[in-house]
């Protein structure tokens, strides 16, 4: 059997080229792949990359290292606030952005990891989200259709993964990477740790190995928090 | 007038025992400090949490469990986690009775815009967009008018739309309206809040019929 494992994450970065599409997990800075991100700074060659990401990042760390270096061409995200160098490029039309209400932006990750092309959802109608696409009816309420989407590398983050490449979320650190890991055609998994097949509970696996490629134990996360909020 | 935590309380007061209920940024995530003694609602955090418990303590503080403002916080006991396709499906397939958001425009149709503003502010509609489109109940809490004391209960909205026909009810600082049948109907005033003053901050068509009472808070 091919092995998943790879040392670490430079390891697991090997393949990624300038102009390919990525699919990022993470809400916020939440469950996001903070070690490949990191290796793909270090690799400022590989630009014009696509990133389908729920957020951008913040100035100062996740994919705001990336667009700092000017990697990356294109966003495809829900929420995109609270970066200022991201503004910057986007209104100085340096970077492009494809805004996508959030639920519709998990199920074409979720959906494209499904062999499903497209779907109707509602939302977005009668807004400017709906210019050029198909409506339709059903049941007296009107859809649009969203194409799906695939990556050509999705990153994802998981608590606890074993060799076989199945995957255990923790918390809301979960969010949209199990429909990215799925929606990839080659998915890397950086974990908090990496155990052997057998000691994670089968009942309890969120992501089968299945759509995981390579995976790796990530040491020190930082997991910066954005909005750190007591009562 | 109403002060942003008023406005909250009486949103709370619409709560249903055993509703789901998600509540947006900004005033509507002050509702949850006045759900009413006996009512038992569950809180949706769209990035994958069904039963969000308060702030977390100093020591409790842990970053893989946020709410959808990005904010820490903690789990009630009942509480689930699930990936963001499931939040959505649950949002979608009209399972969340109830949804609370902010707004900078809503209409007499039920329109709302509460994510752009052309030239200026462009963050992403996030859920914004899902939520308006699918739920049944959508309460936007909000300021009657803007600092220009230009009215934001409208004919018809300016700003780029989130979603259309969709608000049920508007909770701003000076009433309550509903919206029904291309119109808002005057249900309630503010404390010391006359039928005039609501009458000239709107400029959408208001119905008012008979005497409007003065809210309970």
């Amino acid at each position: 059997m091919m092995k998943k494992v790879v040392k670490n994450a430079e390891e697991a970065i090997q393949g990624i080229e300038r102009g390919m599409t990525l699919m990022l997990g993470g809400f916020g800075l939440c469950g996001i792949p903070e070690k490949c991100i990191e290796a793909l700074s270090k690799k400022p060659e590989i630009t014009n990359l696509t990133c389908i990401s729920n957020n951008a990042g913040v100035d100062d760390f996740g994919l705001g290292f990336l667009l700092k270096n000017h990697q990356i061409k294109k966003m495809i995200s829900s929420y995109v606030g609270e970066n200022a160098e991201f503004e910057r490029q986007m209104l100085s039309g340096e970077l492009e952005v494809e805004l996508t209400p959030q639920g519709t932006l998990a199920e074409k990750c979720r959906a494209g990891g499904a062999g499903i092309p497209a779907f109707f959802t509602p939302a977005g109608y009668g807004t400017e989200i709906a210019e050029g696409k198909e409506t339709r009816e059903y049941n007296g309420k009107m859809y649009i259709l969203e194409e799906s989407l695939v990556s050509d590398y999705s990153i994802v983050k998981a608590w606890k993964g074993d060799t076989k490449g199945n995957l255990v979320f923790k918390a809301t650190a979960r969010n949209f990477n199990p429909a990215m890991a799925m929606a990839g055609t080659i998915t890397i998994a950086e974990v908090e740790r990496l155990v052997e097949p057998g000691e994670l509970d089968p009942n309890e696996i969120h992501t089968p190995g299945i759509f995981v490629h390579r995976i790796f134990e990530g040491k020190d996360y930082e997991k910066r928090i954005e909005q750190r909020t007591i009562s | 007038m109403l002060k942003k935590e008023d406005i909250a309380k009486r949103i709370a007061e619409e709560l249903k025992d055993g509703w789901y209920v998600n509540l947006g940024i900004g005033i509507p995530t002050l509702v949850a400090n006045y759900i009413p003694e006996g009512i038992d609602v569950t809180l949706q955090s769209e990035n994958g949490l069904l039963g969000m418990g308060p702030f977390p303590t100093e020591e409790n503080i842990d970053a893989d469990l946020i709410n959808a403002g990005k904010q820490t916080i903690t789990t009630m006991p009942g509480s689930v986690f699930f990936d963001s396709s499931d939040s959505f499906a649950m949002i979608r397939a009209g399972k969340v009775q109830l949804t609370v958001l902010g707004a900078m425009e809503v209409d007499q149709n039920g329109d709302i815009a509460n994510w752009k503003i052309p030239g200026k502010m462009v963050k992403g509609m996030g859920g914004a967009m899902d939520l308006v489109a699918s739920a049944e109940n959508i309460i936007v809490a909000m300021m009657h008018t803007n600092k220009a004391r230009e009215s934001k209960i409208l004919k018809k909205c300016s700003l780029p739309l989130t979603g259309v026909n969709c608000v049920t009810k508007v909770v701003t600082n000076l009433a309550v309206l509903e919206v029904k049948g291309g119109a808002f109907h005057l249900l309630e005033r503010a404390p010391g809040v006359s039928v005039d003053e609501i009458k000239n901050a709107t400029e959408g068509e208001l119905i008012i019929s008979g005497e409007i009472p003065e809210m309970k808070l």
